[in-house]
C-alpha cells in the first residue's frame, strides 16, 4: 500500500518523539519536555481529525493501513479504527497528553523517564489500533517494562519495590494466558493468518469447533481479565497505581487497564460466541466481586490514592456487565464506560499526583480542609469525585446507565446488586472523601499550600474535565459511532446464543464440553 | 572427495595457526593487534560465507560431512559469534598474563569444531568435531592459571565433560553395533528394523545425554554454573552461544535426520526434559547473587526452551530454535560484553557491582537492561519473538497430545519467574546510584561498535523478523519431518 493512513502517524509521532530524546544530551531539559509534549500533541490531534472524519454508516474499518510484517505465519501490521475503538483511541490520545502535561512533576533523569513515556504511549496507542492478533499483544507489551521502571525510579511510597514487581508479574502472567489463548486461536483458526477482521469473518461463516472454543476463551477471559483486574485477581492494581508516578497511573488505570476489555469486546466475543455465552454467567458474578468487594474496600482506605485507586477497580465492574450482556445495548454502555473511566481515573490520579506533591501525604486523617487554599484543584477534584460516583453530567453517569439497561434483561438481580454498588458504596466513599479532604477546618501543617494558577498547569486538568462533560451532554456523539460496531458484535453473539439455547438450559460448563460437542451438530442445521 | 566444501573450516583452522606463528615473532606491544586481526579475519571469512550457495545438499568424505543450507546457515550463526568473542577478548586480553596468542588461537580451534558440528553427517564425525569443542574449551575455561576459581571451572568442565564424551562413545559404539553403520543416511534406512531393538534405542538415548551435557539439559547441567562463573568473561560467552548451539544443531541432525521416528516416539520425554529443565534453570536463578552464575542458570533455563521447539518434534518448532538461537546470540554477547568490561575495574561480578551503572556509563546500563528484557522475552527485542514462535509451535503440536499444553503452562510459569531476576538486573542498574569511589567507565571505539552491533542485531530480529524467520524455515528444510 502506498499512502501511509493518519493512524500510522498517530502511531509514529510518540516513537519518534522517544528517538529524539534519546538522541538530545541529557542536559536539554526543557528542549525533552518539549519534544514529549509536542508529539503528544500530534497525537491527540491526529486523534481528534480521526475522530470527526470517522463515518460510523460504514462497518468496514476506516483509515487502515496493513502492510505484510512476517509472511511465512501471516503477522501484517494492520492498522485501522471502527466503532470500537475510534473513541477508545481518541480518549488514549487525550490522556497521554494530559500524562505529558502533569509530568513536569519529575525532577530527576529526565531523558529516561520521558523516553519511557513515549514509549509506553505509543505502545498503548498501537494496542487500540492494532486489526492484527499480534500487534495487538505486542503493543500492549511494549508498555510492560517502562511501567516497571517508571513505577519503580519515579514511583511513591515505601512500598514502591513491592507493588513494582506485583504489577509486573501480575500483568505478565494475563498477558501471557492471553497470548496462549491468542496462538490458540490463530491455530485452532487454521494458522494462516492474524489479522482480526479475516479472523471474525472467517470464524463467523465456520465456527470453531466447541472444543476449541471452550479451550481458548478461558484463557482469553482471564489472561485479559488479571490485565483488567477482575476480582479476585485485582491485587496489583491499587498498590500498583499508588506506588506509580502521576502519569504512570493515568495511562494505566485509564488506558492501559482498558486493552483486556477490548480484547474480550474485539476478539474473544465475534469470534467465540458460543464459548462466550456459557461463560458470561461466571463473569456477571466475577464482576459483582468488582463492584461489591472493590467498593466495600475503597470505603475503608485512609489513604485517598488507594481508595481512587480501588474505587477504579470497582468501576472496571461495570465494564464486565456491560460485556456478559451480551447484547447492543451493554456493548455499548461497556464501550462508554471504558472511556469514561479512562477519563475520570486519569483526572482523579493527576490531581492525587498534585496533592501529593504539596502534601507529601494522601492520609485522610492529615490532610483536612484543603479547598479554601486551593480553589480551583479543590472544585475539580471534587467534580472528578462525584463523577466517579455516577452523578448525572458526567460521561461515567451515560455509560453505566446504558450498562444496567443492557444487563437488567439478562442478569436483573447483578443488576440490582451493581446499581446498589454503584450508587450508595460508590457515594458513601466518595463523598466521604469530599467532606474530609475538602470540607471542615484546615489541619495544622498543610496550610501552605499552592494552587494551580499556570494556565498550563490547568490544562491538563481542565482538558479531561471538559471531555468528560463534553461525553456526558453530548454521548451521542460517542454511542452513535459505537453503535453499529456494538451491534455486529451483539449479533454475533446472538446468532451463537439462538444455536446454543439447548445447552444453556442444562447449564453448561466446561466440563459440560463434551455435552455441547454432541449436541452441536444437530443445533447448528 | 570433495574437500572444497570445507573451505571455510579450513580458512578458520589456517587463521588459527597463523595466528599461533605470528605470535612466535610479534613483540609483546602489538599483541592486541592479534586479536583484532583474528576477529577481523573471522569477520572476512563470514563475509566471504555469503559467496557460497547451496541450492542443494553436497557431501564430502563418503557422505560424513553434508553442506546444505542448516549447516550454511549455522557456520554463519558461529562465525558471528566468534567474530564477536575474539573482539571480547582482546577486551580482556589484559587479564590474561600469559599466552594470549594462543587464547585467539584456541577459540578458533573451537570455532572449527562448531562448523565441523554443524556440517555432520556421521556419528564419527559428531564425536570428533565434539571433541574439538570440548578440549579447546578445557584450555579456555581454566586459562587464568593464577585465578583458583578458573582452574576450579576447568576442572569441573574437563571430569564432567568427559563423563559425557564416555556416554557418547558408548552410545556410537551400541548404535554402531545395532545398525552397522554411523552415517546417518544409513542409520534413517534401517531405522525402521532396529527402532525395536533395546540396545539401538539405548545408543540412542546415549548420544543425546552426551548432547545433553553440552546444551546444559537438566538433568546433565551442573557443571554450567560453576563453569559460567569461573571461566574468563570470553570463554563463557562462547560457551554460551557457540557450545550450546553446537549441541542444539547435533541434536536437530541426529533426531530429525538420522532418526525422526524415535524422536517422535519420544515426545514425552522431550516434553518432561524441556520442562524440568525450564524450571530447574529459572529457579534456580532466583536467589543468585553473582550476574555470571545467573547467566549460567539463565542459559539452562534458555536451553529448556530450546528444547521446546525439539519437544515439538516439527518443522515450526525446528525454524524457531533457529531463530531463537540468532536472537539469543546477539543478547548474550551484549550481556557478557558488558559484564566484561565492568570486571576491569573490580574483579568481581556480584549484582552489586552493577549498581549505578547508569551514572557510569549510559551505554553499558542500557544495553545490559535490554539485553536481560530481550532474555525475559518481552516485545520489542528478538527474545521475545523467538519465544512466541517457540510457543506456537508447541501449542500447534497441543491438539495431538495433551501434554504440549502441560508444556505451554510450565513455560510460561518459567517466563513469569525469570522476569523476576531478570528485572532485578535492570532495577541494579537503574535504582542505585554510583558508590562515591566508582568513576566513569570506558568504553573502547571497536567494543562500543560491537556493543552497537548486538543492540542493532536484537531489535532488528525483534521488530523485522521476516527475513531471518525465512531464513530459518529455509534452513530446517532439510530435516525428515
Amino acid at each position: 500500500m502506498s499512502h501511509i493512513s493518519t493512524i500510522t502517524f498517530l502511531l509514529l509521532w510518540p516513537f519518534l518523539g522517544a528517538i529524539v530524546i534519546a538522541l538530545l544530551p541529557r542536559d536539554f531539559r526543557l528542549a525533552i519536555r518539549a519534544v514529549a509534549l509536542a508529539s503528544t500533541l500530534f497525537s491527540l490531534l491526529l486523534a481528534i481529525k480521526v475522530f470527526l472524519q470517522f463515518d460510523a454508516s460504514l462497518l468496514a474499518p476506516q483509515f487502515v493501513q496493513k502492510v505484510l510484517w512476517v509472511e511465512a505465519i501471516g503477522i501484517s501490521y494492520h492498522v485501522g479504527v471502527d466503532g470500537l475503538n475510534v473513541g477508545l483511541i481518541l480518549m488514549g490520545a487525550i490522556v497521554a497528553f494530559a500524562a505529558a502535561c502533569v509530568s513536569s512533576e519529575i525532577e530527576t533523569r529526565h531523558k529516561e523517564y520521558y523516553f519511557l513515556l513515549l514509549v509506553m504511549i505509543g505502545g498503548i496507542l498501537g494496542a487500540f489500533a492494532s486489526l492484527d492478533l499480534f500487534f495487538f499483544y505486542f503493543f500492549h507489551e511494549l508498555a510492560l517494562i517502562p511501567t516497571f521502571i517508571m513505577i519503580g525510579l519515579w514511583g511513591k511510597g515505601e512500598n514502591r519495590i513491592y507493588a513494582t514487581y506485583k504489577i509486573t508479574i501480575y500483568l505478565s502472567i494475563g498477558a501471557l494466558l492471553a497470548l496462549i489463548g491468542l496462538i490458540a486461536l490463530y491455530l485452532h483458526a487454521g494458522g494462516t493468518t492474524f489479522d482480526m477482521i479475516a479472523l471474525t469473518k472467517q470464524l463467523s461463516d465456520s465456527p470453531l469447533a466447541p472444543e476449541s472454543q471452550h479451550l481458548i476463551f478461558p484463557l482469553l477471559l482471564f489472561g485479559f481479565g488479571i490485565l483488567v483486574s477482575l476480582w479476585p485477581f485485582h491485587t496489583w492494581a491499587p498498590l500498583g497505581y499508588a506506588a506509580a508516578p502521576t502519569a504512570t497511573a493515568m495511562l494505566h488505570a485509564g488506558v492501559l487497564k482498558k486493552f483486556g476489555l477490548y480484547g474480550l469486546i474485539r476478539i474473544a466475543i465475534p469470534m467465540m460466541p458460543e464459548a462466550a455465552h456459557s461463560w458470561m454467567h461466571v463473569l456477571a458474578f466475577l464482576c459483582l466481586g468488582n463492584i461489591l468487594f472493590c467498593g466495600f474496600v475503597a470505603m475503608r482506605q485512609k489513604d485517598l490514592l488507594l481508595l481512587i485507586g480501588n474505587s477504579s477497580v470497582a468501576h472496571m465492574g461495570f465494564a464486565f456487565l456491560g460485556i456478559a450482556s451480551l447484547n447492543l445495548i451493554g456493548i455499548t454502555g461497556a464501550i462508554l464506560v471504558m472511556i469514561a473511566h479512562g477519563l475520570l481515573a486519569a483526572l482523579t490520579f493527576a490531581l492525587a499526583g498534585y496533592l501529593y506533591r504539596q502534601t507529601h501525604t494522601l492520609r485522610m486523617d492529615q490532610i483536612k480542609g484543603l479547598l479554601p487554599q486551593i480553589p480551583f484543584v479543590g472544585t475539580v477534584s471534587i467534580m472528578a469525585l462525584l463523577a466517579g460516583c455516577g452523578l448525572p453530567g458526567f460521561a461515567n453517569f451515560v455509560g453505566e446507565v446504558t450498562v444496567f439497561f443492557g444487563a437488567w434483561k439478562q442478569y436483573p438481580f447483578v443488576t440490582a446488586l451493581s446499581v446498589w454498588g454503584a450508587l450508595v458504596i460508590g457515594g458513601v466513599y466518595m463523598l466521604r472523601a469530599i467532606r474530609t479532604i475538602f470540607h471542615g477546618p484546615a489541619n495544622e501543617g498543610f496550610n501552605k499550600m499552592t494552587d494551580a494558577v499556570n494556565p498550563l498547569t490547568r490544562l491538563p486538568y481542565l482538558l479531561l474535565l471538559g471531555s468528560l462533560l463534553c461525553f456526558g451532554f453530548f454521548p451521542r456523539l460517542l454511542s452513535d459511532k459505537i453503535k453499529p460496531a456494538a451491534d455486529a458484535v451483539a449479533k454475533l453473539a446472538a446468532v451463537a446464543r439462538e444455536s446454543s439455547q439447548p445447552i444453556e438450559s442444562t447449564e453448561a460448563t466446561v466440563t459440560a464440553s463434551s455435552k455441547i460437542a454432541s449436541s452441536v451438530p444437530t443445533s447448528k442445521q | 572427495m570433495n574437500v572444497s566444501l570445507t573451505i571455510l573450516e579450513l580458512a578458520v583452522v589456517s587463521l588459527g595457526i597463523a595466528i599461533l606463528l605470528v605470535d612466535l615473532w610479534l613483540p609483546e606491544q602489538h599483541r592486541r593487534l592479534l586479536g583484532y586481526t583474528a576477529a577481523a579475519g573471522v569477520g572476512l571469512i563470514l563475509v566471504a560465507s555469503f559467496l557460497i550457495s547451496v541450492p542443494s545438499a553436497e557431501y564430502a568424505f563418503g557422505k560424513m560431512y553434508v553442506m546444505d543450507p542448516l549447516a550454511l546457515f549455522f557456520k554463519r550463526f558461529f562465525l558471528l559469534a566468534g567474530a564477536i568473542v575474539l573482539l571480547l577478548s582482546v577486551e580482556f586480553s589484559d587479564r590474561i598474563e600469559t599466552g594470549i596468542g594462543e587464547y585467539y588461537t584456541i577459540i578458533l580451534f573451537a570455532l572449527s569444531g562448531m562448523m565441523f558440528a554443524a556440517s555432520a553427517n556421521d556419528l564419527i564425525l559428531v564425536f570428533v568435531a565434539l571433541e574439538l569443542i570440548t578440549v579447546a574449551f578445557y584450555v579456555l575455561t581454566s586459562f587464568q592459571r593464577n585465578n583458583i576459581k578458573s582452574l576450579e571451572a576447568g576442572v569441573k568442565y574437563l571430569i564432567l565433560g568427559a563423563l559425557a564424551s564416555a556416554f557418547m562413545v558408548y552410545g556410537i559404539a551400541l548404535i554402531f553395533g545395532t545398525a552397522n553403520s554411523t552415517k546417518f543416511g544409513d542409520i534413517l534406512a534401517v531405522a525402521g528394523s532396529v527402532s525395536s531393538n533395546p540396545l539401538f534405542l539405548l545408543g540412542i538415548l546415549f548420544v543425546l545425554v552426551g548432547l545433553g551435557f553440552k546444551i546444559a539439559a537438566f538433568p546433565f547441567q551442573m557443571w554450567a554454573p560453576d563453569v559460567y562463573q569461573g571461566s574468563p568473561t570470553p570463554t563463557t560467552a562462547l560457551l554460551a552461544v557457540g557450545s550450546k548451539a553446537a549441541g542444539i544443531v547435533l541434536l536437530l541432525r541426529i533426531l530429525f535426520s538420522a532418526v525422526p521416528q524415535i524422536a517422535s516416539q519420544w515426545t514425552s520425554l522431550l516434553i518432561v526434559i524441556s520442562g524440568v529443565t525450564i524450571l530447574y534453570g529459572n529457579l534456580c536463578a532466583l536467589p543468585q547473587r553473582s550476574l555470571k552464575r545467573l547467566l549460567g542458570y539463565s542459559s539452562i533455563a534458555h536451553a529448556g526452551y530450546l528444547l521446546l521447539g525439539v519437544a515439538a518434534v516439527s518443522m515450526a518448532g525446528s525454524s524457531a530454535i533457529l531463530y531463537y538461537l540468532l536472537g539469543y546470540l546477539f543478547t548474550v554477547l551484549a550481556a557478557f560484553t558488558v559484564i566484561c568490561i565492568v570486571m576491569r575495574e573490580v574483579d568481581n561480578d556480584d549484582i552489586s557491582s552493577f549498581e549505578g551503572l547508569h551514572a557510569r556509563s549510559p551505554l553499558l546500563a542500557a544495553t545490559l537492561s535490554l539485553a536481560m528484557i530481550s532474555l525475559a522475552g518481552i516485545p520489542p527485542l528478538a527474545g521475545f519473538f523467538g519465544k512466541f514462535l517457540l510457543l506456537k509451535a508447541v501449542i500447534e503440536q497441543g491438539a495431538n497430545e495433551p501434554g504440549y499444553y502441560c508444556l505451554v503452562i510450565v513455560a510460561l510459569v518459567g517466563v513469569v519467574i525469570s522476569l523476576y531476576y531478570y528485572l532485578g538486573v535492570v532495577r541494579t542498574v537503574y535504582w542505585t546510584n554510583p558508590s562515591p569511589g566508582q568513576a566513569s567507565i570506558l568504553v573502547s571505539t571497536p567494543v562500543r561498535f560491537m556493543i552497537y552491533a548486538c543492540i542493532v542485531g536484537m531489535l532488528y530480529l525483534g521488530l523485522l523478523p521476516n527475513a531471518a524467520v525465512n531464513l530459518a524455515i529455509r534452513a530446517v528444510q532439510v530435516f525428515h519431518l
